[in-house]
Order: structure tokens, then sequence, then C-alpha cells
């Protein structure tokens, strides 16, 4: 009986537990002096064969239930939170992985 | 009319740390009846108000992008409802990177180009009077303000350029003590120099330097004031 419990417990997580991993950097055209400052600090280090940084952001989106009604899937959830919230598509692009 | 009678609402977020300053030049400096509003207030009809200061600081730490969460506030859809209801919105330097990233102005505010966070005065020229911000002033009058912010460097794609400029809603720009718009006297890499702009109905403004930390004598120049000496005078006759 027991053990029926936590089999079911166990599934219902795996289904609920979806996490997006989302990358966000600033568009190629966008001057990034956050990425140009690492830049100059790697060159004067000595590794004079570094070309260009640029810096983004990581986020972890932890999802605890079911898709948001109004949404296909958790990718297209995370695409509207990305766009809408985590980004600002005037200046950055994002990418997103649902594992 | 009294100022007394003039109502102003000022938001409050976590992080907020000029809307004291604000306060004491509305309420002390000018007169009027301003009052805080918090983030959590439920009042959601700020009709009442004749007009509404977005103070400075750092709201929410300057997480995820400046402004980016305040934006995102419960008290920020009432302020977009009284906006686009043709109510009167100042935002200052933070309440301006949250006036962008609430989509009332277009564009975004990047990192300054120094990298440094720049708090010093800066020379302000007067583009379009015909704003309730401006209207008490000449063009191209030169206002003395400081400004102190890492993130002022405005940045917007050329149609939005295009139409800030076809529009006549950039209203002020960084200037020597000459009026020269001049790339030495852009403090943050800002473009064309921007420092102030509003919708294109002209009730609402964004504006980097601060107003509130130079509308007294002792604190070195009284420019600011004419932008709330501005605001009243444009309520008082309308």
């Amino acid at each position: 009986m027991r053990n029926k419990i936590l089999t079911v417990t166990t599934v219902n997580e795996e289904k609920m537990n979806k996490k997006a991993f989302i990358k966000i950097m600033l568009k190629d055209e966008v001057l990034d002096p956050q990425g140009k400052a690492v830049l100059s600090v790697l060159k004067s280090s000595g590794y004079d064969n570094v070309k260009d940084v640029r810096v983004g952001k990581y986020i972890e989106v932890d999802f605890a239930g079911e898709v948001k009604d109004g949404h296909a899937s958790l990718k297209e959830e995370a695409e509207e939170i990305s766009e809408k919230i985590l980004s600002n598509p005037l200046i950055e692009e994002f990418t997103i992985e649902i594992k | 009319m009294n100022n007394k009678k003039i109502k102003a609402g000022i938001t409050v977020f976590p992080g907020s740390n000029c809307d004291a300053d604000v306060y004491r030049v509305l309420n002390e400096v000018f007169g009027l009846s301003a009052s805080f509003i918090w983030h959590k207030n439920k009042i959601k009809d700020l009709g009442g108000y004749d007009f509404i200061v977005i103070p400075g600081g750092f709201s929410y730490g300057d997480y995820l992008r400046s402004g980016a969460l305040a934006a995102r506030s419960p008290v920020m859809e009432y302020v977009k409802d009284y906006a686009y209801k043709g109510g009167i919105v100042l935002g200052i330097c933070n309440g301006f990177q949250i006036l962008l990233e609430a989509g009332l102005l277009s564009g975004v505010m990047l990192t300054n180009d120094s990298l440094k966070f720049e708090c010093k005065d800066v020379y302000l020229k007067t583009l379009n009077t015909e704003t309730p911000f401006t209207c008490a002033l000449k063009k191209d009058s030169l206002l003395k303000m400081p400004i102190a912010h890492h993130d002022g460097n405005y940045f917007a794609e050329k149609k939005i350029i295009e139409s800030l400029n076809h529009k006549n809603t950039v209203i002020f720009k960084y200037c020597d003590e000459n009026g020269a718009i001049t790339e030495i006297s852009n403090p943050n890499g800002s473009m064309y120099n921007i420092a102030g702009i509003s919708n294109e109905n002209g009730n609402i403004m964004g504006l980097m330097p601060h107003p509130e930390r130079s509308s007294e004598k002792i604190l070195g120049s009284e420019d600011g004031g004419y932008i709330f000496q501005s605001i009243i005078k444009y309520i008082k006759e309308r």
C-alpha cells in the first residue's frame, strides 16, 4: 500500500517538476559595456588571444504544476514569460531549454 | 487656485529613495498637497490626483533590469490607466526607467558608457515647452540639475528615434554650460544626448536628472523647480 502511494507521488513529481533554463543575451548590435570591461581585464591579464566577451543572464524557472491555462506547452509559457518580463525585446534575445 | 488644492501622488516601491525628497519639495517648497502611494496600495482609481510622480531610487534593487520589476507591480497598472486617460505622470531617474519598462514611454536605458555610476551636475537644454512639465520655461532654456545613475544611457531603435524627433517629444538634451549639445557634455552615452522624453500626447515625461534635488537655493540650483512650477501652472490654467 505504502509503496503504491510513493509511486504515485513520484509520477506526479516527474510530471510537475519541469524547469525552464533561459539564457538572455544582449543583441549583437547593442554595445555590452560589461562585456567590454571583462574583455579589457582578460587582455591585461595576458589572455591576448581573446577577441570579444559578451555578458548575459541565465535564469532557471521551476514550474510546480501543469502548464498555465491558454498555453499549449511549458515551452510556450516560458517563451511568454521571457518575452514579457525576463527580457527586454528591444535590446535582448533569449533561448529556452525545458528539462 | 490655491497650491494646497493641487494633489500629487508619489509612488513608493521597495528601494525608492527619492520619494521623501519629492515629497518635501512638493509640500514644503511649492505648498502642494502631496502624499505617498505605496506599491501595494489598493486604491485603483488614481483620478483624485492632479499628477503622479514616480521618484528615483533602486526599486527592487535594480534586479533583472532597472525598473523592470516595479513596472510590473500592481500600482503601475493603475498608473497606466491614469496616464492613458491623460493624467500627468512624471518619472524621475529610476521613475523614467520604470516608465520605459512599463511601455508608457519608448526606448530603454543601457548601462552608462563610462561603466560608472555618474553623480554630478549637468546642464539641460529645453527643446519643447509645450508640455505640462516645461510650460513655464522658454525654448532653449538651460537648466542645471544633478544626475545620479548607472543606467541612463538612452537607447532606441532608429524608428523610435525618428518618431521622437518627428513628434517633438525629446524634451531635454544634455548640453554644456553654453547650451551646445556636445559629446563631452553627454554624461552617459545616451543617444543624441537625450535626457528627457515624453509620450506623443505630452502628458507623460521621463527625466534622468533630478529636479527635486535642485529646487532649493541651498542645494546649489533652483532650476529643477521650473519643472514643478510648470506642472502647477499647467494645472491651474487647464
